[in-house]
């Protein structure tokens, strides 16, 4: 029984006067409980609004979400206002991409970490206030119980991310949502903040949605992998099997326009042609089929399916959805 | 904290020094020249040779300058020509201050009152029917003259229907302790409730006009501040951590859109001055507001004078003061000094 | 031809059409945004038939405003008034003149009021803010504390010392008061804009160019300063037309009342509105109902140019 499972997910948007954008296309995928799972894809595929949508976030108006995401045996779709109030922060939280715009810059830090604690955990203030720095002292914030008064402004970028990790973990949920954590820090933060993370949901056995566009973030830390575009899940495998045997064009496509270090001099880039706004709506056949180098009429004719997928699936099933998927003769091995 | 202080302090005086130049430039170019418009028109030739020499009209204009300031410190401004003849332009100032006070004081509270919880509300409710009825109702409270509004409240409330009095302090037959010059905080103080109540009686119908101004100001200050603060990132993290809804408004949501509302408050505060001018000629209601009306028909230059310099005074002072609460309230500027 | 191909060229041709045209400019957007408001649309409908009536005025009116004709109906020791009659629906003032062509005709001095108003105070706004924001330095520095100080006095009250230096206060006097007041305004808005602009990457393009300072004024700063000094002139001249009304009920417009004007009639009705309302609150209506048309205009305006707007 995973710990969350999502099943059809759609999420459509209607604002006045415009055309209805479907945002999310029928999105399947599991959470084992401590399980580190991976939404990959570029901007504009739809990951951030899953994860918004199963944490009851997306605005109360001009969106449709259909389908189901059960948390513990719970359907979090249908759950009132109220009732999901009570879920997030306890038993599902998120960290969101920019740390500096998402802390209140008008009360301490301390009181933001303690507020969490005192609605969840109903501590009193002074009790709470020194849980709140042994958080802030587990994500590795030097000296906190200064920082307890300090407010977001005087933080560096790479602190407040750890603080808003120690906001998110500090009722200990079983699922944690992070959202292009990394996005806005700097490369060498990039890592310590990853490797906390790592850390931190093995610790506590957390089970961990990681959001990211940059695949090397992927390679380091999920256990399962889910690629995404146009709001639907086109490949899903195992951390190793993705990346030693990249089936869907789009994967392998992602994969192989990384410029690498080792390649021979003069050697041209492989970006992946078009953009995403060349995508066919996925009632008319594959949405990526304009971009796609293995691109056949059926693909514009026959929506793919996703399918078991039998090919270079050493760690486990893995899916596919896809006509004409790349062979694994045809490609290197990737370190 | 403590520079950015001294920094608005020395602001201050160059202001208020600006203030005197003009001020003093001013008395020189009223018609008939300074000392009949001083003295007005029944002075006699000794009166006149009097003045012209404290004014020093004989001497180099900085003689001049510095005796107009040398006056002006030590509150002598003259004699009122026609507001209350006889009495001291400060006298005057003194005794009507409080009451333009009190009910400016009213009428800011009044606003706030309303136009605070009415301008959250319209922005979480953003296009419902309270948002759009609030917004035509405070963009006709700026399209409504205030001597106008304050005509209509008279007529109406206080003439044909006789629920409140039509004009005044206080009730001639209500025998009150003076203690502060406040009249119903004189009355609470003194427990003479029925000298209190008289004179809130008087004060809301001038308040209710007076308020109007700062009224639509804030509330769509308030809702444009709220709406603003409701699509930034902290919100929804507030919303992520399972906060409840009176927390995130309080903690969250106020606490960051009162920031430029209570400039906003700072600054009406001139308006307020401008307005109770109107709203206390039509209520005759005896304060600076009604002194600087009949100051200004019936040519009293001294009370325009010291009157004129007090309100700018004043208003200086109060945005002051809001610039310095600001700092103490935006932690961002508290704690680098206040480099902005 | 493939049904792949096929596809692909409708997609493209698609993507082509989806969102404004390339090269649309900022008042043409702002334009078609505005063409479906129906603030602003109210508030064009007002002005243009304020206008209309200013000009068309002379002809529209049944009587000459400036004609005491039912005089002799009026008695001043019984506080009378003449009332709705045939040929006067609304009736006449307190010197026997016709109400509604008062009325009518007041429309041209209100609006040549407002407008003389706002554009003097914009010319002295745009030459201050405009040397201060452009030039910096000393040039800022004396002239932003200049504007402070007119700033720091409430507008009614600057606009009555103007008002008082005057013996003999007329039309022009109270233009003149009413618009020192808005240059400060003007000024600070400009100088806002002109500074947020030097250091903008178009006018670095401009400069290392080699294009001389008074052309990057003109050329390139002045232009995106256009949207806020549009929104805040209208509104500007909501207020004038408020202020002059309040200016003129303290006794600083135009004694001689035999040409109307709302303001004015407004200020005079004051004596006889416990028994004559009419007399102040049918001029009150119709400053209102301009002010208004003025304040939609200027507040959807500044809602269609705002970039950050919510739509």
């Amino acid at each position: 029984m995973a710990l969350l499972e999502v099943r059809d997910l759609s999420v459509v948007f209607q604002r006045k006067g415009e055309e209805p954008f479907t945002a999310v296309d029928g999105v399947s995928f599991d959470v084992q409980p401590g399980q580190t799972v991976g939404l990959v894809g570029e901007s504009g595929c739809g990951k951030s609004v899953t994860a918004m949508s199963i944490m009851g976030l997306l605005p109360k108006r001009g969106n449709r979400v259909t389908g189901s995401a059960r948390f513990e045996e719970t359907e979090l779709l249908t759950l009132s206002d109220r009732q999901m109030r009570d879920r997030r922060g306890r038993d599902l939280a998120m960290v969101f991409q920019d740390p500096l715009s998402s802390l209140n810059p008008v009360i301490p830090i301390g009181l933001q970490v303690t507020e969490v604690l005192e609605r969840h955990r109903d501590m009193s203030r002074k009790k709470a206030m020194v849980e709140a720095a042994n958080l802030l002292d587990k994500v590795g914030i030097p000296d906190p119980r200064r920082r307890l008064d300090e407010y977001p402004h005087q933080l560096s970028g790479g602190m407040r991310q750890r603080a808003l990790i120690a906001i998110a973990l500090a009722c200990r949920p079983r699922l944690l949502i992070a959202d292009e954590p990394t996005t806005a820090l700097d490369v060498t933060i990039q890592a310590q903040i990853l490797a906390l993370l790592a850390e931190l949901v093995q610790d506590t056995d957390t089970a961990l949605i990681m959001i990211t566009h940059d695949l090397g973030v992927v390679a380091g830390l999920c256990d399962e992998v889910n690629v995404l575009y146009g709001g639907r899940v086109v490949e899903r495998a195992g951390r190793h099997d993705l990346f030693q045997v990249p089936r869907h064009p789009y994967t392998h496509g992602l994969l192989a326009s990384i410029p690498r270090l080792d390649a021979p001099k003069g050697e041209r880039l492989s970006p992946i042609r078009g953009s995403v706004a060349d995508n066919i709506p996925w009632t008319s056949g594959c949405a990526f089929a304009p971009r796609c180098p293995n691109a056949t009429d059926t693909c514009v004719e026959v929506t793919p399916e996703m399918e078991p997928d039998t090919v270079g699936s050493v760690q486990g099933p893995r899916l596919l959805r896809c006509h004409n998927p790349v062979a694994p003769a045809a490609q290197e091995v990737n370190a | 904290m403590l520079r950015y202080t001294v920094r608005r302090l020395l602001q201050l005086v160059i202001v208020v020094g600006v203030l005197s130049l003009l001020l003093f430039a001013w008395l020189r170019s009223l018609p008939g020249g300074p000392v009949s418009a001083l003295l007005g028109e029944r002075a006699t030739e000794a009166t006149r040779a009097q003045l012209t020499e404290e004014l020093g009209l004989n001497e180099p204009i900085f003689v001049q300058y510095w005796k107009f300031l040398s006056r002006a410190a030590t509150g002598d401004f003259g004699v009122s020509t026609g507001v209350q003849p006889g009495d001291t332009a400060g006298e005057i100032f003194l005794q009507r201050f409080p009451a333009t006070l009190e009910l400016s004081i009213l009428a800011i509270i009044i606003a706030i009152a309303i136009g605070i919880p009415l301008g959250y509300v319209a922005a979480r409710r953003r296009g419902g029917w309270l948002d759009n009825l609030s917004i035509v109702g405070s963009l006709i409270g700026v399209a409504v003259p205030v001597f106008f509004l304050a005509f209509v409240l008279k007529q109406v409330l206080a003439v044909d229907l006789g629920l409140f009095p039509t004009a005044g302090r206080q009730a001639g037959g209500i025998d009150a302790t003076r203690v502060t010059g406040f009249f119903v905080l004189d009355g609470v103080l003194t427990q003479e409730w029925d000298a209190a109540w008289d004179a809130l009686r008087h004060l809301i119908l001038p308040a209710i006009a007076l308020s109007s101004i700062p009224f639509s100001v804030i509330f769509r200050i308030t809702r444009a501040a709220v709406l603003d603060v409701l699509d930034e990132d902290f919100i929804r993290t507030a919303e992520s951590k399972g906060l409840t809804t009176p927390v995130i408004r309080r903690r969250h949501v106020l606490r960051n859109a009162m920031l430029p509302v209570v400039t906003t408050i700072g600054l009406q505060t001139g308006a307020l001055l401008a307005g109770a001018v109107l709203t206390e000629k039509v209520f005759a209601f005896p304060g600076i507001g009604q002194a600087l009306a009949l100051g200004f028909e019936r040519r009293d230059y001294p009370v325009l004078l010291l009157l004129i310099l007090c309100a700018a005074g004043v208003f200086v002072l109060i945005n002051l003061l809001v610039d310095l609460s600001y700092a103490l309230i935006d932690p961002r500027i508290r704690t680098t000094g206040g480099a902005r | 031809m493939s049904t792949r191909t096929d596809k692909i060229d409708a997609l493209a041709k698609k993507a082509g059409q989806i969102g404004d045209d390339p090269g649309v400019s900022v008042a043409a957007a702002a334009w078609k945004r505005l063409r479906r408001n129906p603030v602003f649309l109210i508030g064009l409908g007002i002005i243009s038939a304020f206008i209309l009536l200013a000009i068309l005025s002379p002809f529209l009116a049944p009587h000459d405003p400036t004609d005491p004709m039912l005089g002799d109906q009026v008695v001043k020791a019984r506080n009378e008034i003449p009332e709705s009659q045939p040929g006067h629906p609304l009736g006449g003032d307190q010197v026997g003149r016709d109400l509604l062509s008062r009325l009518l005709v007041g429309s041209q001095q209100t609006l040549l009021v407002g407008v003389l108003a706002t554009l003097i105070g914009l010319t002295g706004g745009l030459i201050l803010g405009t040397l201060a924001g452009a030039l910096g330095g000393w040039v800022d520095t004396v002239v932003m504390r200049a504007v402070d100080v007119m700033l720091s006095i409430p507008g009614l009250l600057l606009a009555v010392s103007i008002g008082a230096l005057f013996a003999r206060p007329n039309v022009y006097t109270l233009i003149l008061a009413v618009s020192v007041v808005q240059i400060p305004v003007f000024a600070r808005l400009l100088r806002g804009s002109m500074l947020a602009q030097r250091h903008s990457d178009h006018v670095l393009a401009a400069r290392s160019l080699g294009v001389k300072q008074h052309a990057i004024v003109f050329r390139h700063m002045l232009p995106n300063s256009l949207g806020p000094v549009i929104v805040q002139s209208t509104l500007v001249l909501a207020i004038s037309i408020i202020e002059a009304a309040g200016l003129s009920f303290l006794g600083l417009g135009n004694p001689d009342d035999r040409a109307p004007e709302w303001g004015q009639m407004l200020g005079r009705a004051q004596n006889v509105i416990d028994s004559h309302p009419q007399l102040a609150f049918w001029p009150a209506g119709c400053i209102i109902v301009v002010a208004l048309g003025f304040t939609l205009m200027g507040e959807s305006l500044r809602e269609a140019l705002d970039p950050k707007s919510r739509r």
